[in-house]
């Protein structure tokens, strides 16, 4: 039958094309999944996404498997005869009853990471984020040391005029620096709209809103560099505000962390800068 | 044809007058219902061709074919046309064709109303457009108008929040209107629990309606206060909150969501019956589970604003009620199988597409229960992931069953079958199109791809070239549509009364095309 054939053949194209999203996936060795992270939180969050993840395909396959398996044998074309039912009180409880289950499985792990990621007591360390369009402030609380960071790859790169580096758009002047193994409370607020601080490897994301100091934390296990992006529109140059970590060990936190001090003791004011005049002028403007 | 029965039955038999006047001073359900649709599809093209723009851009990283402003008004647009001026009007105009015809009523119960809430759309919408030839451009700040970000907008902001309260206004009366008609010119015998369920989803989507397109009004004055008069509803320095805005906003936008989503559960409860020649499993339990999505669609908005900074308790709350849509919906999508299992199915394109609808909806049902949990959502929030789950439910899921509602009907309306083979092709390069286009982007998103970004990191280059490609299959097979709903209109084979062998209702007993008054004589419904 020509429906039939179309069916077949609209079914092998789309699988074609999956199979090809799937290789060029496999090819470009980048990630077709949330990663794993560095972090407790961030692995427990991983296993979690995973798990729904799964138990997700595990309904698919039924649900669409009974669908399918109907839509075979249950054809006018095969000479299929309609039954009449339209009604059975039983199947109904069954899959109101087994569904509530299955979420109340789900929403038990939930809880429990939820309640961790709340904890932010007993932090070694606190660093104040503030968003500016278009770029982060970092304050070290207590520590005297603050500065920005603005995104660093050229505008040739952004107009294509020259080729681009390997983390394009994904690079700043001044990274945030913290210490491995040591628990980093971080404050987000923002000078003007609404940003949102987000690195992928660190498993959450908060809102910086402005007028709200919001609390979040993290413990960085693995020293590296770790970098995400602005993920909440806050205009023109959103696109253009990245966010670089970069974890190291704490005598090298410590030495780097004196160097700052050092750097600021001639000028004070700098390190205290009042958040709505930014010492280092303008973000990168396109 | 006006007058020359006029002694007899003259407010049975006139036809519609001729010209302009026909459709600018028409009170007539058929008419008003045509306009909303035509006016839907001509924004669906608009909207989508914003759409190819943003797609066209991602194609690969760098800036090639826009600036980053105009990029964020695309999107801010996009959505706003495409909710607003694209998905809400068609099915008002399913709801002011099929609901008298489906309920044995003449016609709606508040015609001059009727054309005045259809009117006030293309005024509205060419307000809306006209914001983009404005100094400063048009709204960029996102279609959900967070401040502080939204009073940044230029010379469009007031136009812009005018064009919304328009766009309410037409709304609310649209809902009162059909509240009026399903309650008051019932056939006899039409029991409430005997409407077809096409007609129960937007009783149900009416009164959500009703309910919260006042707050967004509200909303979107506090916001023109803020601007212009002094006002420091959101403004942090002044006192106010700029999370209260998200709060009333999405209090006003979840409600939203299930408008969109609501009477398409009743057009595709219409269609799976039909050409499954089996009645619809679990009728009772269908409106039900409808009225249960729309309660719990009240208490659970705070779940787009998970990262906001909300309490503990807070979170734990809204999680779990987000949670429990699962089960009503789940019932939804369980009824329409069983509908399926052991009919006698053909397939035809409105079957076809009602079946996209339920496996696709479903994805996107899968990834609204993967966002619904609260941690997770940390890093799902504001991603592509994000972007393509509530595309998943808005075009395969909403728009889809609005097509299949237009191949389903157009016989019915038009007197004409449509082109069936034109209509299969249309199917497989949409259904085609649309996964190639949206599901690329779970991938991104989990990647770390932020949406609403004019440009990014190189390692998402690929899976955005491939749903660019998809983007612009499943665009410029939207053509088909509309050239085989336009050759419908004009002419082709002769549909019967009945049209589909399995078809049931009181709409199937009218003649195809209907008269231009539908049911001047209540029918008997037993």
């Amino acid at each position: 039958m020509v429906i039939g054939r179309i069916a077949r053949m609209g079914v092998v194209a789309l699988g074609n094309a999956l199979l090809l999203a799937w290789s060029v996936g496999a090819h470009a060795e980048f990630a077709l999944n949330m990663p794993r992270g560095v972090t407790s939180i961030s692995h427990q969050v991983y296993d979690l996404h995973m798990l729904i993840f799964w138990i997700c395909v595990a309904i698919g396959v039924v649900v669409f498997g009974v669908m399918f398996w109907s839509i075979y044998h249950h054809r006018k074309s095969l000479g299929a005869v309609p039954a009449q039912f339209h009604e059975s009180t039983m199947v109904e409880v069954v899959w109101t009853v087994v569904p509530m289950l299955i979420l109340i499985g789900m929403a038990v792990p939930a809880t429990k990471t939820l309640i961790s990621m709340y904890d932010s007591r007993d932090a070694d360390l606190t660093v104040k984020v503030t968003g500016y369009q278009w770029r982060w402030q970092y304050d070290y609380i207590n520590e005297d040391v603050g500065f920005l960071s603005v995104l660093s790859t050229p505008s040739a790169q952004i107009h294509n005029v020259a080729a681009k580096d390997e983390n394009y758009l994904l690079e700043v002047d001044n990274p945030l620096v913290v210490p491995v193994g040591k628990k980093v409370r971080i404050l987000t607020t923002a000078a003007d709209v609404i940003h949102s601080w987000w690195v992928p490897e660190l498993g959450w994301k908060k809102d910086a809103i402005p007028g709200f100091i919001n609390e979040s934390w993290t413990l960085i296990e693995k020293p590296g560099i770790y970098r995400g992006q602005c993920a909440e529109l806050c205009g023109k140059d959103h696109g253009y505000m990245p966010i670089v970590v970069k974890a190291v060990p704490e005598a090298e936190f410590k030495q780097w962390l004196a160097q700052m001090k050092a750097k600021n003791k001639p000028s004070p004011q700098t390190a205290r800068n009042d958040s709505n005049t930014p010492t280092i002028p303008g973000g990168q403007t396109l | 044809m006006s007058t020359a029965s006029h002694a007899l039955d003259h407010e049975h038999d006139h036809g519609p007058p001729s010209g302009l006047s026909r459709w600018l001073l028409t009170t007539n359900h058929k008419d008003i219902g045509t306009l909303y649709l035509l006016f839907s599809l001509l924004m669906f093209f608009i909207g989508g061709t914003m759409a190819l723009i943003i797609r066209a851009e991602l194609f690969e990283p760098g800036l090639q074919i826009v600036n980053p402003q105009f990029f964020n008004q695309m999107t801010t647009m996009h959505a706003l046309v495409m909710i607003f001026g694209a998905v809400m009007p068609a099915f008002v105009g399913l709801a002011n064709w099929l609901i008298p015809m489906m309920i044995g009523a003449p016609d709606m119960a508040l015609p001059r109303m009727n054309n005045w809430s259809f009117w006030i759309m293309p005024f509205a919408f060419t307000l809306l457009l006209s914001t983009l030839f404005m100094p400063g451009g048009g709204p960029a700040g996102g279609w959900t108008l967070y401040p502080p970000l939204v009073l940044q907008t230029g010379t469009a902001f007031p136009f812009v929040i005018l064009a919304v309260h328009m766009m309410g206004a037409s709304s609310i009366m649209g809902a009162i209107n059909i509240i009026a008609t399903i309650l008051n010119l019932r056939a006899p015998g039409m029991t409430l629990m005997k409407m077809p369920l096409f007609v129960w989803t937007w009783l149900i989507t009416a009164y959500l309606l009703i309910a919260v397109m006042p707050v967004l009004a509200g909303t979107v004055t506090m916001l023109l206060t803020d601007k212009f008069f002094g006002t420091s509803f959101f403004n942090a320095a002044g006192g106010g909150d700029p999370v209260m805005f998200q709060h009333i906003f999405w209090f006003f936008g979840h409600p939203e969501v299930y408008i969109m989503i609501l009477p398409a559960f009743g057009v595709i409860s219409m269609i799976i019956p039909t050409f499954a020649r089996k009645p619809l499993f679990g009728y009772a339990s269908m409106v039900y589970a409808t009225a249960s999505i729309a309660f719990l669609s009240f208490i659970v908005w705070a779940h787009h604003m998970f990262t906001v900074g909300m309490p503990l308790a807070g979170e734990l709350f809204f999680m779990y009620a987000t949670m429990l849509i699962a089960v009503p919906t789940g019932v939804k999508v369980f009824n329409w199988i069983s509908t399926m299992w052991r009919g006698s199915m053909t397939f035809e394109t409105p079957m076809l597409f009602a079946i996209a609808f339920v496996i696709l909806f479903t994805i996107g049902g899968f990834s609204g229960l993967m966002l619904a949990i609260a941690p997770a959502d940390f890093q799902y929030q504001d991603t592509y992931f994000v972007v393509a789950h509530f595309h998943y439910v808005l075009v395969p899921g909403a728009v889809f069953s609005i097509i299949a509602a237009a191949y389903y009907w157009l016989p019915k309306w038009t007197g004409h079958m449509y082109d069936e083979k034109l209509g299969q092709w249309h199917f497989w390069l949409s259904v085609i199109g649309v996964n190639v286009l949206f599901f690329p982007q779970h991938f991104l998103g989990l990647a770390g791809m932020p949406r609403r970004i004019p440009d990014y990191a190189l390692q998402f280059t690929e899976f955005n070239m491939i749903s660019t490609v998809g983007a612009f299959v499943f665009g410029l097979s939207q053509l088909l549509f509309a050239y085989n709903v336009i050759k419908t209109i004009r002419g082709g084979a002769k549909a019967t009364d009945q049209v589909w062998e399995g078809a049931k209702g009181l709409e199937w007993t009218l003649s195809s095309p209907p008269p231009y008054h539908t049911f001047t004589t209540a029918p008997e419904v037993k």
